[in-house]
C-alpha cells in the first residue's frame, strides 16, 4: 500500500474531496480481494470537485456530486501530474508544463501533452466514491 | 498541494493497469514534418552492405587518434574538445553549405546526439531510445533499434545525448537505466543490462564513454532522490566491471560532509558523457547537484556534488576531485565533462581541465595523477552569488542572502539552468580559442519547502510554481556564443541572439564554429577566428544536438539533429510567461547532412 497520510488505507467519501480545494490522488482498490491496485504507477487516479453546472455534458455524466476523476499520469511523457492551478483551476504537469481541464473531459489548455487525460466514471455507493468503469483510454504516454 | 494519497472503492468494474489490446500496436509519435528538406544532391538507391568486411571495428588506438574522417564518440574525442580537423570546409565556401540528404526520426522531443560516424557509417540516437544506423554519405536507412520502453516511465528528460561504438558493437544507455549492446551491422541486441531501477527515479540519457574494453555510463535522477554513480560494463558481456557512488557511504572519505542519511537520497547523478585522460588512465565526469535543491535541509559541503570527479578507468577508484561550489543550493549541476587541454600560465604550460560552469565561472583546473590543482577561475555570465574565490583552493564564498534556503524566496543570478547548461563548449586548437554556448541576462529564484522524500516521485525541495525567472531590465539577448583564448584569459569575441541558447558546439580544422540553439530554427556557422556569421539554414526545427563533421570519399559533410524539446522548451515556456507571449517552435526531429555545393 503506498503513501503516508492520515487517509492512508481507508475508502474514499465525497466529504474528503471538498469543493475549490486541489484534487486528491489515489489508487483502486479491488472490491473482491480488498487488493490496493497501486502496483502501477498507471492506476493513480485523480479525484476533484467541480459545481455540476460548471462541467461539459461528458463530463457532468461521468461525475458524482461533482466529483470528477482523471487518470493521474500526464500522456505527454509518463509524468506524474501533481500540481494544481488554483486560480485557473487546471491541473498541471511538473514535468513540461502540460495542463489540463477537469471541468471539460481533461482536455489539453496547454504544453505538450498530445491528448486528453483519460476519464474514469464515478459514482457515489453506500457513501464511498466506486470506479463505476475503466479508464476512457490507455493512462500515460504512449511509447513512440 | 498534493492531498494525501488514500483509497478509492470499486465497483462492478477493475480499474484497468493497461490499455486494451487494440491500443498497444504499431503507434509512432506524430509530428515530424521534414519541410524544406530539399535534396542537393540525389542519394544514391542502392543498399549499402554493411557485412564483416565493410564495418570497421572500433579499437582503443582508433579512439585514442580517430581518423580525421571519423566521428567515433559524443565529442569524436576522449579531450572532449568537440573538434574536427577536416578543413574541406572554410570561411570561403561555408556560404555554399547546402542539404545533401535529410531523415526523419519519426519521434517529437529533445533530439541532443551527434551523428556518430564511423568509415562511413552513421550511428543516430534519439528520444524514445531509438538509433538509426544510415549510410553517411546517402541517407539510405540500414537498421533501427527502437527499444520498448516501459509504459509507467516517468520521462523527465526525454532524450539521449549518443551511442558508445566499440569494436563492432553500439552501445545505448537507456531511459528505463539499461545498457543495451547493439550488433553494429545488424541492430540486433547483443546484451541487455539493468543499470538501475527506473521505480526508483533512476534514468540515463547519457552517451556511454567507452575505453579499454569498458562501457562506462553514470545516472541521471537528481530530482528524484536517487543516490549517484558511474557504473563499467565489460563491453563484450555486459558484466559489471566497477560501480563508485558519487555521495560517500558513512564511513568513507568525505562521508563526513552529509549530516544523517541524506546521504541516501543526496542526487549528484552523472548525466554527460566524461573525458578521459589515456596516459593518466583517468576518466573526469562532472557531477550533478546535490537533492533536494535546499541546502539548508542537508548542511556540509556534500561531496562530491557539483565536482569534478577522477575515476581510474580500471577499477573506478576515485584519485581526485575538485568541488566547483559547495552545499548546492541553486540546481547548478557541473555535468559538463572539463576540456582537456594544455593552457599557457605565467611561462608555464599546465595540463589543464577547463569548464564553464553552470555556476557562471569558466573554471581552469590543472590535473595530475593523484589531484587535481586549481588555477584560476572568473565569471563569463553575471553572477550574484560568489563574493569571493579562495585564491589557493578556488573555493567561493557566498553572498548568503542569494542562496536559496527553506521557507524563502531568493534571488539569484544566472537563473538555475545556469550560464550554461548541458550544451558542451570546444575547443579549437587552430584559433585556440574555446566557444561557449550562453544564457546572458537571465537571472532565478526559489523558495524553498520541506517535503519528505518518496522514492520515484519528484522531489525538489521547492514547488514547481515557486521556480522563478526574471530577464535583466533593458537587455537586447540572452543567448551567446563566446570566444575565449584560454592562454590569455580573455574573452575574444562574442555573437548575440534575441532567443536562449541551447545550442552544442562544433568547431573545425577549417576554422569554423558551427551551432543551432535558438528558437528560430537555424544552424549557423561562425568565422572562429573573428566570430563573423558566415551561413545559416533554417531547418525543421530547433536545434539543441551536438554537431558533427566527417568525411566519406574525399568529401567533407557536417550532419546535426534538429529537434526541439525538453529544456530548451522549458525555458521557453518560462520566457513566454514572463512576456505574456506563446511562441510555438515545432517538434519533430530530423537528421540533417550538409556538404558544399559543387
Amino acid at each position: 500500500m503506498a503513501a503516508a497520510g492520515a487517509r492512508t488505507g481507508q475508502f474514499i467519501t465525497p466529504g474528503d474531496v471538498p469543493a475549490g480545494q486541489p484534487p486528491v490522488t489515489v489508487y483502486p482498490v479491488d472490491p473482491g480481494s480488498r487488493v490496493v491496485r497501486d502496483g502501477s504507477r498507471l492506476n493513480q487516479i485523480l479525484l476533484v470537485r467541480c459545481a455540476p453546472d460548471e462541467l461539459d455534458e461528458e463530463t457532468r455524466a461521468r461525475s458524482a456530486d461533482g466529483v470528477v476523476a482523471y487518470s493521474g499520469v500526464c500522456t505527454h511523457a509518463g509524468c506524474d501530474v501533481t500540481l494544481w492551478q488554483s486560480e485557473t483551476r487546471r491541473f498541471r504537469c511538473p514535468c513540461h508544463e502540460s495542463e489540463f481541464d477537469p471541468r471539460d473531459s481533461g482536455r489539453v489548455v496547454g504544453g505538450p501533452a498530445p491528448r486528453r487525460l483519460p476519464r474514469l466514471a464515478v459514482k457515489i455507493v453506500d457513501g464511498v466514491i466506486v470506479a463505476g468503469g475503466g479508464f476512457t483510454g490507455r493512462p500515460g504516454f504512449q511509447p513512440g | 498541494m498534493r492531498s494525501t494519497r488514500t483509497l478509492i472503492g470499486v465497483g462492478s468494474l477493475l480499474v484497468a493497469t493497461t490499455a486494451p489490446a487494440t491500443l498497444l500496436g504499431g503507434c509512432t509519435t506524430p509530428g515530424t514534418g521534414t519541410s524544406g528538406a530539399t535534396m542537393a544532391q540525389p542519394a544514391p538507391r542502392a543498399r549499402l552492405t554493411v557485412g564483416a568486411a565493410s564495418y570497421t571495428p572500433v579499437t582503443d588506438q582508433r579512439l585514442v587518434s580517430p581518423e580525421a574522417e571519423n566521428w567515433l564518440m559524443y565529442r569524436r574525442t576522449y579531450d572532449g574538445w568537440g573538434y574536427s580537423p577536416l578543413d574541406q570546409i572554410d570561411a570561403r565556401n561555408a556560404k555554399d553549405l547546402v542539404p545533401v540528404w535529410t531523415f526523419s526520426t519519426g519521434v517529437a522531443e529533445g533530439h541532443q546526439a551527434p551523428p556518430i560516424v564511423n568509415n562511413g557509417v552513421m550511428f543516430v540516437s534519439t528520444p524514445q531510445n531509438q538509433v538509426l544506423a544510415l549510410e553517411a554519405k546517402s541517407g539510405e536507412l540500414l537498421w533501427r533499434y527502437k527499444r520498448e520502453l516501459p509504459e509507467d516511465l516517468f520521462q523527465l528528460h526525454p532524450t539521449n545525448r549518443g551511442v558508445g561504438l566499440y569494436e563492432d558493437k553500439v552501445y545505448l544507455a537507456t531511459l528505463d537505466a539499461h545498457v543495451v549492446a547493439l550488433d553494429a551491422k545488424t541492430g540486433k541486441v547483443l546484451w541487455d543490462r539493468t543499470v538501475e531501477d527506473y521505480k526508483k527515479g533512476y534514468y540515463m540519457t547519457l552517451a556511454p564513454l567507452v575505453a579499454k574494453g569498458k562501457v562506462m555510463v553514470g545516472v541521471s535522477g537528481g530530482e528524484l532522490g536517487v543516490r549517484g554513480f558511474v557504473q563499467a560494463l565489460d563491453a563484450r558481456t555486459g558484466a559489471p566491471a566497477w560501480k563508485t557512488f558519487t555521495i560517500p557511504a558513512p564511513g568513507e572519505p568525505g562521508s563526513e560532509t552529509w549530516k544523517g542519511d541524506s546521504w541516501k537520497t543526496g542526487g549528484v547523478s552523472v548525466w554527460i558523457t566524461g573525458s578521459y585522460d589515456p596516459q593518466l588512465n583517468l576518466t573526469y565526469w562532472g557531477t550533478g547537484n546535490a537533492a533536494q535543491w535546499m541546502g539548508d535541509q542537508r548542511p556540509g559541503d556534500n561531496l562530491y556534488s557539483a565536482s569534478v570527479i577522477a575515476l581510474d578507468a580500471d577499477t573506478g577508484k576515485m584519485r581526485a576531485h575538485h568541488q566547483y561550489h559547495w552545499n548546492d543550493s541553486w540546481d547548478w549541476d557541473e555535468v559538463s565533462a572539463p576540456i582537456l587541454m594544455d593552457v599557457q600560465r605565467g611561462g608555464r604550460t599546465i595540463k589543464s581541465l577547463v569548464h564553464p560552469g553552470r555556476n557562471g565561472y569558466l573554471w581552469v583546473l590543472e590535473r595530475r595523477a593523484d589531484s587535481i590543482g586549481f588555477v584560476d577561475a572568473k565569471p563569463y555570465v553575471k553572477q550574484t552569488v560568489f563574493t569571493k574565490l579562495d585564491p589557493r583552493t578556488g573555493r567561493p564564498e557566498y553572498d548568503e542572502t542569494k542562496k536559496p534556503v527553506t521557507g524563502k524566496k531568493v534571488g539569484f543570478c544566472p537563473s538555475l539552468w545556469g550560464g550554461k547548461d548541458w550544451p558542451p563548449a570546444a575547443y579549437n586548437p587552430k584559433t585556440g580559442y574555446l566557444y561557449i554556448p550562453t544564457n546572458e541576462n537571465l537571472c532565478g529564484s526559489l523558495l524553498g519547502t520541506e517535503k519528505p522524500y518518496e522514492a520515484g516521485k519528484l522531489w525538489l525541495g521547492t514547488e514547481i510554481k515557486d521556480i522563478g525567472m526574471s530577464v535583466a531590465d533593458g537587455s537586447k539577448h540572452i543567448g551567446e556564443i563566446q570566444a575565449w583564448d584560454m592562454n590569455t584569459g580573455q574573452r575574444v569575441w562574442t555573437r548575440t541572439f534575441e532567443s536562449h541558447n541551447w545550442g552544442p558546439v562544433l568547431t573545425t580544422g577549417g576554422g569554423l564554429v558551427f551551432a543551432g540553439g535558438t528558437n528560430d530554427r537555424y544552424f549557423r556557422a561562425f568565422d572562429g577566428k573573428t566570430g563573423e556569421p558566415l551561413w545559416q539554414w533554417r531547418t525543421n526545427s530547433g536545434i539543441t544536438a551536438v554537431p558533427s563533421s566527417f568525411a566519406v570519399d574525399g568529401v567533407q559533410y557536417i550532419a546535426v539533429q534538429s529537434g526541439w524539446g525538453v529544456d530548451a522548451q522549458r525555458m521557453q515556456g518560462a520566457l513566454d510567461s514572463i512576456r505574456g507571449a506563446t511562441t510555438d517552435v515545432p517538434q519533430g526531429g530530423v537528421i540533417w547532412v550538409f556538404a558544399v555545393k559543387r
